[in-house]
């Protein structure tokens, strides 16, 4: 059998793209999405769903595609996913539910990224309503701490089973690094809005601008609630803290994407936020947090270089967010780690001090470890530095939290359901495996809900 | 109701009182903590230190300085702001020291008043320093009627002394033995106050007025170097104690948006004419 080649979604020209924020990938039309829906082999055994972490029936939402019953197919995708609008975007599915196809061993793996957002999508576009039923109404109530992308699969989880479900958020709007963190251009922030609508149609109370352990300390919530699920995710951004970390001009990726995401800074002066924009920015770090933050400096137009120690192989973004980035033309200059950064009389940066590694022996993180070059100091010119070099955990919570227990690295100990020392707290996402992906933190949401259920029916 | 503009007071030039309704704020906030505000959609979220508490309400203190402030300052009675998130930031330590000295200086008033009546409250001898440019700019006097002993110091020598904050504070310290300084006001005002006090090995709490986002020690945007490490003035502050503070780099950061501060300042009163309302 002559396996037909996969269809690729449709994507804007990177000229055109990197001069605006509107979507990068434009997705499939009806034709395209049933032609790659046709090549799913329909496993018996389905190894794509072992892939994913909220364990999608992705042969069966794949079948109704090809069958041209989007409907039918969106029904059973959203039967597993609340967020389907989002994971069709953003999660790594090459490593994840693509990674395990069948169709790789011959070939390119069936596109389920791009079918899932299709149909989700499709759904959107075409207003179908999704379907409340909520089992029996139960006189319980749970809290849930955090917005993001654990706390809303939790707080879906669970208003579907007929649980009191209030959900406190420190920010004026909810959905977390979905709404701060990642950039309009990658996911539009009216597909978060559609979303989080869903789950207050669900009865899912969001209550907003609360900082939880000021505004309301864990105690009281022990008291008000019978269970409490943590998602407030790992957002303290970390440093390198090399010499003049506090120059103008010095971002954490966290800062500078919230400047844009968030408080719409490149709209400014018609939105009310600033973002300093140099002629030349430079990004440090390899994950996906730095390519969103290179192409977003990339759109406001600035010239673009990401700098990173170890080589592009090591790079721990995807592989496509590596590419859209280089299509649309931000630098890479890899093996290169910063020493310090260089300001002018008035605290600005104006250059950054780097040394060339090469890469030695793999380390702990089975990769291979970068080692400086001795006397190979150069400089880069820079009038802004973007660090995107990972998060710690935020101390706002947990500090308050008396007797949650928090591993070595300060994030919260779980057992394998999500709870934690204190048996009606649980916990979930990167608050307890340290920043990963939106839709590990899903799983984690969904798996902390379902034993939630169980410890309640107790 | 939530975030409704109770009471609007005009004190000075460009200084406005604001008594707000949120009965989650004024329940829970503590001297030394602030408050986020989003005014409207396209806001800037902007820290306001929290000045008091009533029932259901909570009081903040606003010196209009660029675009936002103005427009702050430019709301009404019955006006709502959009957002308001806190108490944030980690409390005054309020313990017994003793004697204590507490320097506010022009709005800095406003955020000394609650940390002077918990000083007092737990048995602590309080004298104050209330200063300001001149004798129009002194707010809130009539709040430190407890203070053991009240001081002012003006710029023009129009009301107190004729000093700097910092001066009549040198000048005190020789007279007192004084267990723990605070000090808040402008930055320069508490840079010069935490030398003071370095100078005679005396403890100062400063409160810094960094430039933040989210107040929750998620941007990192408000770092500062304390005694060599970076600490997130949001969380970690916004108290430190001012010997430890780095004041160079601070000053440094304070003043990251001028060019694009300045701009929006103009556009604005471009569209608003005259801020008459200052």
């Amino acid at each position: 059998m002559a396996l037909k080649d996969r269809v690729n979604p449709i994507e804007r020209n990177p000229k055109e793209r990197a001069k605006d924020f509107s979507e990068v990938s434009l997705g499939y039309t009806e034709n395209l999405a049933i032609i790659e829906a046709k090549r799913c082999l329909q496993c018996k055994i389905p190894t794509c769903v072992k892939g994913c972490p909220v364990g999608i029936d992705i042969p069966g939402f794949i079948k109704q595609i090809a069958n041209e019953k989007f409907q039918e197919s969106y029904k059973i995708l959203k039967k597993y996913n609340a967020l389907p609008a989002i994971c069709g975007r953003v999660c790594p599915q090459e490593v994840q539910c693509e990674g395990a196809c069948v169709l790789n061993k011959m070939g390119k793996p069936i596109a389920i990224g791009s079918l899932e957002r299709f149909v989700a999508d499709w759904a959107s576009k075409n207003n179908i309503k999704d379907e409340i039923k909520i089992e029996k109404k139960l006189n319980k109530k749970i809290a849930i701490i955090g917005a993001g992308p654990s706390g809303l699969t939790a707080a879906s989880e669970l208003a579907k089973s007929g649980f009191l479900v209030d959900v406190y958020e420190t920010f004026s709007e909810p959905g977390g690094v979905l709404i701060y963190g990642i950039p309009e251009f990658r996911l539009p922030k009216s597909i978060v809005k559609k979303e989080v609508d869903f789950l207050k149609e669900l009865g899912v109370n969001i209550l907003l601008n609360i900082p939880v352990g000021n505004a309301i300390e864990p105690q009281e919530l022990l008291e008000k609630y019978d269970a409490i699920f943590i998602g407030v995710g790992a957002g303290t951004p970390k440093f390198m803290n090399i010499e003049g970390t506090e120059l103008n001009g010095v971002y954490s990726a966290n800062e500078f994407l919230t400047r844009i995401n968030l408080m719409k800074a490149y709209k400014f002066p018609e939105y009310d936020t600033p973002v300093k924009i140099g002629k030349n920015v430079v990004v440090i770090g390899g994950g996906n947090t730095a390519m969103d933050a290179a192409r977003s400096a990339l759109r406001l137009g600035a010239n673009v270089t990401i700098i990173y120690r170890r080589s592009e192989e090591e790079m721990p973004a995807r592989k496509a967010e590596i590419h859209h980035a280089k299509e649309e033309g931000v630098k890479f200059q890899l093996l290169t780690q910063p020493i310090s950064y260089i300001g002018d009389k008035e605290g600005n940066l104006i250059g950054i001090k780097c040394v060339k590694m090469k890469l030695g022996q793999p380390d702990k993180s089975g990769r291979r470890k970068p080692i400086p070059i001795e006397n190979s100091e150069f400089i880069i010119p820079t009038e802004i530095a973007i660090e995107a070099i990972g998060t710690n955990p935020n101390k706002l919570l947990l500090s308050k939290f008396e007797g949650l227990k928090l591993n070595k690295w300060g994030y919260i100990q779980t057992n394998e359901y999500g709870q934690t020392s204190i048996p009606k707290v649980f916990a979930g996402g990167d608050i307890v495996t340290g920043s990963a992906t939106v839709i590990l933190a899903m799983g984690a949401g969904k798996k902390a809900a379902k034993k939630i259920k169980e410890f309640l029916n107790d | 109701m939530l975030n409704n503009i109770v009471k609007k007071e005009k004190l000075a030039y460009g200084v406005h009182l604001f008594w707000i309704e949120n009965p989650i704020i004024s329940k829970k906030a503590k001297p030394g903590q602030f408050v986020i505000f989003r005014i409207h959609e396209g806001g800037e979220r902007i820290p306001l230190t929290i000045s008091k508490t009533k029932g259901n309400m909570f009081r903040v203190i606003v010196k209009a300085v660029g675009k936002s402030t103005y427009e702050l300052c430019k709301l009404k009675e019955n006006d709502y702001i959009k957002d308001v998130v806190g108490p944030l930031g980690t409390p005054s330590e309020i313990k017994r020291y003793g004697r204590v000295l507490v320097i506010g200086g022009g709005v800095g008033i406003a955020a000394i008043a609650p940390i002077v009546d918990a000083l007092i409250n737990v048995g602590n001898k309080v004298d104050t320093i209330l200063a300001a440019r001149n004798k129009e700019s002194i707010i809130l006097e009539d709040e430190f009627k407890d203070s053991e002993n009240l001081y002012f110091a003006t710029n023009d020598g129009s009301k107190g002394e004729k000093l700097f904050p910092n001066q009549l504070m040198e000048k005190l310290i020789k007279e007192e033995k004084y267990d723990v300084v605070w000090a808040i006001g402008p930055a320069l005002m508490m840079k010069a106050c935490s030398e003071v006090a370095k100078q005679h090995n005396l403890k100062i709490f400063v409160s810094l007025n960094a430039i933040m986002v989210d107040g929750t020690g998620m941007c990192g945007g408000c770092r500062v170097r304390i005694k060599d490490t970076l600490k997130y003035t949001c969380v970690d502050g916004p108290e430190f104690d001012g010997r430890d503070v780095d004041w160079n780099s601070f000053l440094t950061r304070l003043s990251q948006y001028k060019a694009e501060e300045k701009k929006a300042l103009e556009n604005y009163l471009k569209i608003v004419g005259e801020p008459t309302w200052l």
